[in-house]
């Protein structure tokens, strides 16, 4: 159990049944008045964010989290098929939420997917995931001023802008973080 | 420099410089001011009862400028040791200690070279005297939601107070807010008058709750019942218990009318630097020990 001293930015609590994590976090007092804690708080599986501030009697039960690490094995309707590695169980995630990591998900890639009491909530990618070009135009020369760039789209779909010289069949390593083109790998 | 400029203003004025001790046995009891135990005594929160004990001896202008102690105090303007400045006055009231830290400040704008007006967040706030004085009241009608006396009757006073009021005083010049309920004051005489308010005020300047002053309690069977209210409800919250400060009570018997004020020097310090947080201004934040 968490007292409302205990509340800091980064940590993660149970509020109505969901997992909160504090984004922003202030400690106010006016006065002669009452200690008063104002958090951000975010929905950490619907992303919601609000606003709300908690008293010194206010308590928290700790969110009940875990990171697995498990394998990306198929998609199957709207849903995405993980393994976990240990137990070779499987679990699944919506679309929702998976969001952009979709981009990303290729047969076997390894992630961690975060279990709030058990049940899968989300997944975390790797900094960077290689992922092979499925189609590109080819490289006009005279399209080669240094700062170009050209959209292609890679085997999951995504589209994202890279240098002019990569071809299509070529693989590149993307930051799953920022959504950007990082460098062609050598294979 | 600002301390030094501190010491200066007060001894010019003929203030005599005081040390009480650190370490009391038995804090004023306040429900949410949370003294830090230290053995079976405790850190003081304040100088306050030690020094009213000194104007009880005849000491009629004292100042002191030292480390205060208040657990679970951790903010952007908030440390849990932090430095005061307290002093106090025999003969004042609480009116001509807000003239005082109207002259108090401006001395040390000049002393700092900025005589102008202190700059904090991006806006220039403008020193010169006299400042505005409002009720407690009057700033609740100007800022929040609800009057004050709703805020009061149904439990969200502090809330309405930091995030509605607050932050719209002072700035551009800054405020005295005065005139607070008297459960809001627990060592406060009550107003002349007008017995439910104290006579109590808190200077903000640029958004900063600066100093907290009043016309001193001396009525010691009065403070007696005050303190035992206010340990009822510490009690009743589960809070950890405080004696009864009894030789302050006797001594408060013989302290004459007088005012008293207490100043966060840090936040001074923020305000003639521009310093956005408390932990900004002291060498070492509790998370850098």
């Amino acid at each position: 159990m968490y007292s409302a001293a205990d509340l800091r930015k980064g940590l993660r609590i149970k509020l109505d049944g969901d997992p909160y994590t504090i984004t922003e976090f202030n400690f106010v007092k006016p006065g002669k008045g009452q200690s008063l804690y104002r958090c951000k708080l975010r929905n950490m599986i619907t992303g919601a964010q609000f606003e709300r501030t908690f008293r010194e009697v206010d308590t928290f039960e700790p969110a009940d989290l875990q990171q697995k690490a498990m394998q990306y094995l198929y998609k199957e309707g709207d849903n995405y098929v993980f393994m976990d590695l240990e137990s070779y169980e499987q679990v699944y995630l919506t679309d929702d939420q998976v969001g952009d990591a979709k981009n990303y998900l290729i047969d076997s890639l390894e992630v961690e997917i975060l279990l709030f009491e058990d049940r899968p909530i989300g997944v975390t990618l790797p900094n960077s995931v290689d992922l092979r070009v499925e189609h590109a135009e080819p490289w006009a020369k005279g399209d080669s001023v240094s700062g170009n760039y050209k959209p292609v789209v890679l085997e999951t779909g995504y589209r994202i802008l890279v240098p002019p010289f990569i071809e299509e069949g070529e693989k590149i390593r993307v930051d799953t973080r920022s959504g950007e083109y990082l460098t062609r790998v050598k294979e | 420099m600002v301390v030094n400029s501190v010491r200066d203003f007060f001894v010019g004025r003929g203030y005599l410089e005081v040390e009480t001790p650190h370490r009391i046995p038995a804090p004023a009891p306040e429900c949410f001011i949370e003294a830090v135990p230290a053995g079976d005594w405790f850190l003081h929160t304040s100088p306050e009862l030690c020094m009213k004990r000194l104007l009880a001896a005849g000491h009629a202008r004292i100042f002191q400028i030292c480390r205060c102690f208040r657990q679970g105090e951790l903010g952007s303007r908030h440390l849990p040791e932090f430095t005061m400045l307290e002093w106090y006055r025999a003969g004042a009231d609480y009116r001509e200690l807000m003239s005082e830290c109207e002259d108090l400040v401006t001395t040390l704008a000049q002393d700092l070279d900025m005589p102008g007006g202190l700059v904090r967040g991006g806006r220039t706030i403008d020193l010169r005297k006299p400042w505005e004085r409002l009720t407690l009241k009057e700033a609740f009608e100007r800022y929040a939601p609800v009057p004050l006396d709703e805020a009061l009757a149904v439990g969200t006073f502090d809330e309405l107070m930091a995030f509605e009021v607050e932050p719209r005083l002072s700035m551009d010049r800054p405020v005295f807010i005065h005139d607070f309920p008297v459960s809001l004051g627990a060592l406060a005489r009550r107003k002349s008058g007008n017995p439910e308010v104290a006579e109590r005020f808190e200077l903000y300047i640029g958004g900063l709750e600066l100093v907290n002053a009043f016309s001193e309690l001396t009525d010691a069977g009065e403070q007696r019942e005050r303190f035992l209210k206010e340990e009822a409800k510490r009690r009743a919250m589960g809070k950890r218990p405080y004696p009864v400060p009894e030789k302050f009570l006797r001594d408060l018997a013989k302290m004459p009318e007088s005012a008293g004020a207490a100043l966060g020097m840090d936040r001074l310090v923020m305000l003639f630097t521009g310093a956005e947080e408390i932990g900004d201004v002291v060498a070492f934040r509790p998370e850098e020990l």
